[in-house]
């Protein structure tokens, strides 16, 4: 806990300590920790003397704030029609044979957690993820093989 | 009839013009010079609603207020759409650029371009850009300064004033209307917010002249548009072309010769069938678009493509007024029984009445815009919701 305190502090010191710094805070929390706990919102929210209630509700808004623990690396697969009909229901189904997870969950390691996602904007490329802020465009069942291979060894 | 073919154009992308001369020459017209073009060239927004950009930083301009901004919407989302990521990593010299020369004609210090978080790995590449394009305005004298703030993965936030909101550290959720972000935008003040490419082409519109834009498009859709092709096509990818083709030539050009239907304009855009597909011109005065076209062959299921959109609302809904929270869920909820047999074909009339509901219910474009996919696609489709 006293690493969040400390994160808590150093983010706030970057980025100010009014309800405009909330959300860079909140966004440095997740790329650091991959999740917001409450204890971090509640941190969030003496640092800068606003209600507990306003750091939740602002948090659990955002899709990419992340309230839940998660992984490491976070997958967010794009679940839009056009990289369905490129073929990301077999990478979807790769992607949970490979991790043993389904969407939503996260790897007993605490390594990965597999996520869908709305268009993430490469419709002409799909099928497209991100692995955390990494974008992965065209990928086939035998790539996604080689990308997790690689993460795995991370 | 439209007498407007496709053509292709290429004015956004082109390199042959110095970001830094257009930008010393836009500085040194005055702001009067600068909006007179805009509003002469007959630009409208790029991001789909279609307001006259003109106008927009006009009455900004008019405004009595000590502060006023400029901000640039990369929010990106709609379904389909990529066009703003592909200028972004192109050209964003020219987007700060467009951002500099509204910021001059309304009299703003600050300027803020909202990046959707999907595009983080955007951040560092355009971080550098905009440090370049400092150091001109540096060079000029010039005192604009541009911020970069990142979203976190809210469709909703590309609406303008749940854009506001966000920047502002809040929940995403629209406000009501009026006051118009030209009164009261970010931070309640006077704000000017376009899209990515309505910028670029404000600043191209300085270069070239508003002779040249008009010479493009039609008369209620001047110039040119960047459309995200995506779908069944053999050649998906952005395309720079003039407004006001018929979706015809569109589909010869892009399509793989089967093709059933395009969506115009995302999710919360238009279903044309391939009946249609003549009479429908691509603009204001036919059917408008973000930008984004995404192209379906006979093999697709428009059942699949509707309850796509579908979830798609119900999941991106802020949740804040009944008609977008309950509707999204009961319109996906409804076609799913339909098509299981659990209600009657005759219950999609039920639906589309909900959906026109919320095109005049709901509080924001969101809401109001669920009714357009859903209502093109059941109306040319119903058969394929039922069996």
């Amino acid at each position: 806990m006293p690493e969040i305190k400390e994160l808590v502090k150093q983010l706030a010191d970057k980025h100010g300590r009014t309800r405009e710094s909330l959300l860079p805070i909140l966004q440095g929390i997740v790329s650091e920790d991959r999740y917001i706990s409450d204890f971090a919102m509640t941190e969030v929210a003496r640092e800068l003397d606003m209600s507990a209630a306003l750091v939740y509700g602002t948090a659990t808004f955002y899709s990419f704030l992340d309230t839940q623990p998660r992984g490491e690396y976070v997958i967010r697969l794009c679940r839009t029609i056009t990289c369905d009909m490129q073929g990301k229901k077999q990478i979807l189904k790769t992607l949970e044979d490979l991790l043993k997870i389904k969407v939503g969950e996260t790897t007993k390691d605490n390594k990965f957690t597999l996520l869908e996602t709305n268009c993430l904007g490469w419709c002409h490329k799909g099928p497209a993820m991100l692995i955390n802020d990494e974008i992965y465009t065209e990928i086939t069942p035998e790539k996604v093989n080689e990308i997790i291979g690689e993460y795995m060894k991370k | 009839m439209p007498d407007k073919k496709l053509k292709r154009v290429d004015l956004i992308f082109s390199e042959e013009c110095s970001c830094k001369d257009v930008l010393a020459d836009g500085l040194k017209s005055s702001k009067e010079e600068i909006l007179q073009k805009i509003l002469d060239s007959g630009l409208r927004g790029r991001g789909g609603a279609g307001f006259p950009t003109g106008l927009k930083w006009k009455f900004t301009a008019q405004e009595e207020s000590d502060e006023k901004y400029v901000v640039c919407n990369a929010d990106e989302g709609e379904p389909g759409t990529f066009k703003d990521r592909e200028i972004l990593s192109r050209v964003p010299l020219k987007v700060f650029g467009g951002m500099t020369m509204c910021a001059k004609v309304i009299g703003a210090k600050h300027g803020y371009l909202y990046l959707r978080g999907e595009y983080q790995f955007l951040r560092k590449d355009l971080q550098k850009a905009l440090d370049k394009f400092h150091s001109y305005l540096k060079e000029m004298n010039h005192d604009f300064q541009i911020h970069i703030l990142m979203g976190s993965g809210a469709y909703i936030c590309g609406e303008e004033s749940a854009l506001f909101e966000s920047m502002e550290g809040k929940r995403g959720e629209p406000r009501n209307k009026p006051p118009y972000p030209t009164v009261a935008g970010f931070r309640n003040k006077p704000t000017v917010i376009n899209n990515v490419e309505t910028l670029v082409y404000s600043f191209m519109i300085i270069r070239i002249g508003a002779k040249k834009f008009q010479e493009l498009g039609t008369a209620d859709s001047r110039g040119s548009k960047v459309f995200s092709v995506s779908g069944d096509t053999p050649i998906p990818g952005i395309y720079e072309l003039e407004l006001g083709m018929p979706l015809g030539d569109f589909v010869e050009e892009f399509g793989d010769g089967d093709t059933k239907a395009v969506q115009v304009g995302g999710a919360a855009g238009f279903c044309v069938p391939r009946k249609k597909f003549k009479d429908t011109i691509i603009g204001f005065e036919g059917v408008p678009t973000g930008g984004s076209m995404m192209i379906f062959n006979s093999s697709r299921s428009m059942y699949n493509v509707l309850k796509n959109y579908v979830e798609f609302f119900e999941e991106e809904s802020c949740g804040q007024c009944t008609p977008c929270r309950v509707g999204c869920q009961q319109l996906k909820l409804g076609i799913e029984a339909v098509k299981k047999g659990e209600k009657s074909a005759a219950y999609l009339d039920t639906l589309q009445k909900l959906a026109e509901t919320m095109k005049v219910t709901a509080k924001c474009g969101l809401g109001q815009s669920v009714a357009n996919s859903f209502s093109s696609i059941v109306d040319n489709f119903r058969e394929e919701m039922i069996y």
